[in-house]
């Protein structure tokens, strides 16, 4: 089961790692398997303020168009452009390919989250 | 959800299976990108058990069958086959069906999965003269092999010269690694193939027997999403898609397969008219010009004015693009014209190409 540590993580399959006060997000192991080919991604706008649990962009695979919610509440400070151009990343390194790197405007969120013991659970509860 | 003989045979390759008008089928193995590239390259092979198979035997069958099909069955020969839509008196479409004539008394009608009962149902309410008809649907298991080396893996366990086997022919009988099979040259992506259609009991033998002679060649199964992409990148027509109860053969594209001269057959009135005076609306072919995925159902305008709809969208894995059918106004269809496919609320734009998208190389 390919989870990797110091991640939190989202009852959605989103993975969060935070760099100071940026917490980038991604979608995991488990999220791009279920979807398959990864073929379009669309990323929010820079400077866009965002709430936690709010559709922060679309990932598209060959049969059918995902969500992806924010776990986290601020503003978006960077996209991943690299993925406009090989949205297949996703599907082959999940925990490198960031989807948008938000600045936190409240860090207590994180700890809602799961860690990687609880998310590896939570997996093998969905099935 | 009805399962196919090959159902295990599914699992234990690792497919993912979905509900597919009821049945229980793989959408992908590995990859549909990759099932759609190993098809277009080599060769691939689809459980296309879940189809319908009526057969319609008697006297009167050749008159009984063109009063219901567009196309002239008059001019079939024995061991042809011969695609054609079925038409309500409107020019709607009932289904879009092959037709496997094994003599002038004989016919084995395929049609689509989802459409079996409502085919059955349609034939036998217009039965008319010495016809019988019966649903073999249960009595067929049906496996696709597909691809530029589809004829070479299968001639590895074939009884007889598959080079006789001429586009849509079929060999109403003939041994694959000692199986009774009836094999066409026929299928559903736009490379060379054949469909084998054997008793559900022999489907898993047919199917591992298959793998094991494509292996030299890289042979995949290949599942639903890749079926799709492939008959897609065709412009291959896919019913409640391109042609449906509200959608004619005229206006999918599909007049070649529409013969006036012929007996009178249902639709023929407004068909006609419809070649004639042309259709109001068209189906075409378009590519993405901003950056999005256009999908079935999505409305197209242009300016503000509502032009028409996605009937099928997709990324297409072949030429690296994203693409769509639709159908459209008349006066948008010409190739070169310009117009906004409105996804998740944003008007993206897209240009109109020829169809079909991809045409194999080889002949």
């Amino acid at each position: 089961m390919h989870v990797t540590k110091g991640l939190k993580y989202s009852k959605d399959h989103e993975w969060v790692r935070v760099e100071g006060n940026v917490a980038y997000v991604g979608i995991t192991n488990y999220a791009q398997l279920a979807l398959g080919d990864i073929v379009f991604v669309e990323l929010p706008k820079v400077g866009r303020l965002i709430k936690s649990g709010e559709v922060l962009g679309v990932v598209e695979s060959v049969k059918a168009a995902s969500d992806i919610y924010t776990p986290v509440s601020g503003k978006v400070v960077k996209v991943n452009e690299d993925l406009a151009e090989a949205p297949e990343e996703i599907n082959s390194q999940p925990y490198e390919s960031w989807i948008a790197a938000i600045e936190l405007s409240d860090a207590s969120e994180l700890e809602s989250l799961m860690d990687e013991e609880q998310y590896t659970h939570f997996c093998i509860k969905e099935g | 959800m009805k399962k196919t003989p090959l159902y295990d045979v599914h699992i234990k390759s690792g497919g993912k299976i979905i509900d597919f008008g009821g049945w229980a089928l793989p959408v992908q193995y590995s990859s549909i990108i990759q099932e759609h590239q190993a098809v277009r390259n080599g060769v691939g092979l689809f459980d296309v058990s879940h189809m319908g198979e009526i057969l319609i035997t008697g006297e009167n069958a050749p008159e009984y069958i063109d009063m219901l099909v567009t196309n002239d069955l008059s001019k079939m020969k024995d061991y042809q086959v011969m695609y054609s839509p079925l038409c309500y008196p409107d020019g709607g479409v009932v289904d879009d069906v092959l037709i496997y004539r094994f003599s002038g008394r004989k016919y084995l009608v395929v049609v689509n999965a989802v459409n079996i009962q409502k085919d059955f149902e349609w034939f036998r309410q217009h039965i008319q003269g010495d016809v019988q008809i019966r649903d073999l649907s249960d009595s067929y298991a049906q496996v696709a092999i597909q691809g530029p080396l589809a004829e070479k893996t299968l001639q590895k366990v074939a009884g007889d010269d598959l080079g006789k086997i001429g586009f849509y022919c079929f060999a109403p009988e003939m041994k694959i690694g000692g199986i009774d099979a009836m094999v066409s040259r026929t299928g559903y992506t736009g490379e060379d193939g054949f469909e084998i259609y054997v008793s559900p009991g022999e489907a898993t033998r047919l199917w591992d027997l298959l793998l094991e002679a494509g292996k030299e060649h890289g042979i995949v199964p290949a599942g639903l999403g890749a079926r799709d992409t492939l008959r897609f990148e065709a412009a291959l027509p896919l019913y409640g898609h391109e042609i449906s109860q509200d959608i004619s053969p005229i206006e999918a594209g599909l007049s070649k397969f529409v013969k006036l001269h012929k007996q009178d057959f249902i639709g023929r009135e407004v068909l006609a008219k419809q070649k004639e005076a042309g259709t109001s609306r068209k189906l075409v072919g378009f590519e993405m010009v901003d950056k999005g995925i256009p999908r079935s159902h999505y409305e197209i305008f242009s300016d503000d004015k509502r032009i028409g709809f996605v009937t099928s969208g997709s990324f297409s894995p072949s030429l690296g693009k994203n693409l769509g059918l639709a159908l459209v106004d008349k006066d948008c269809s010409e190739e070169g014209t310009e117009f906004n496919v409105v996804v998740r609320d944003r008007p993206l734009k897209a240009r109109v190409m020829r169809i079909p998208f991809y045409k194999k190389k080889y002949m």
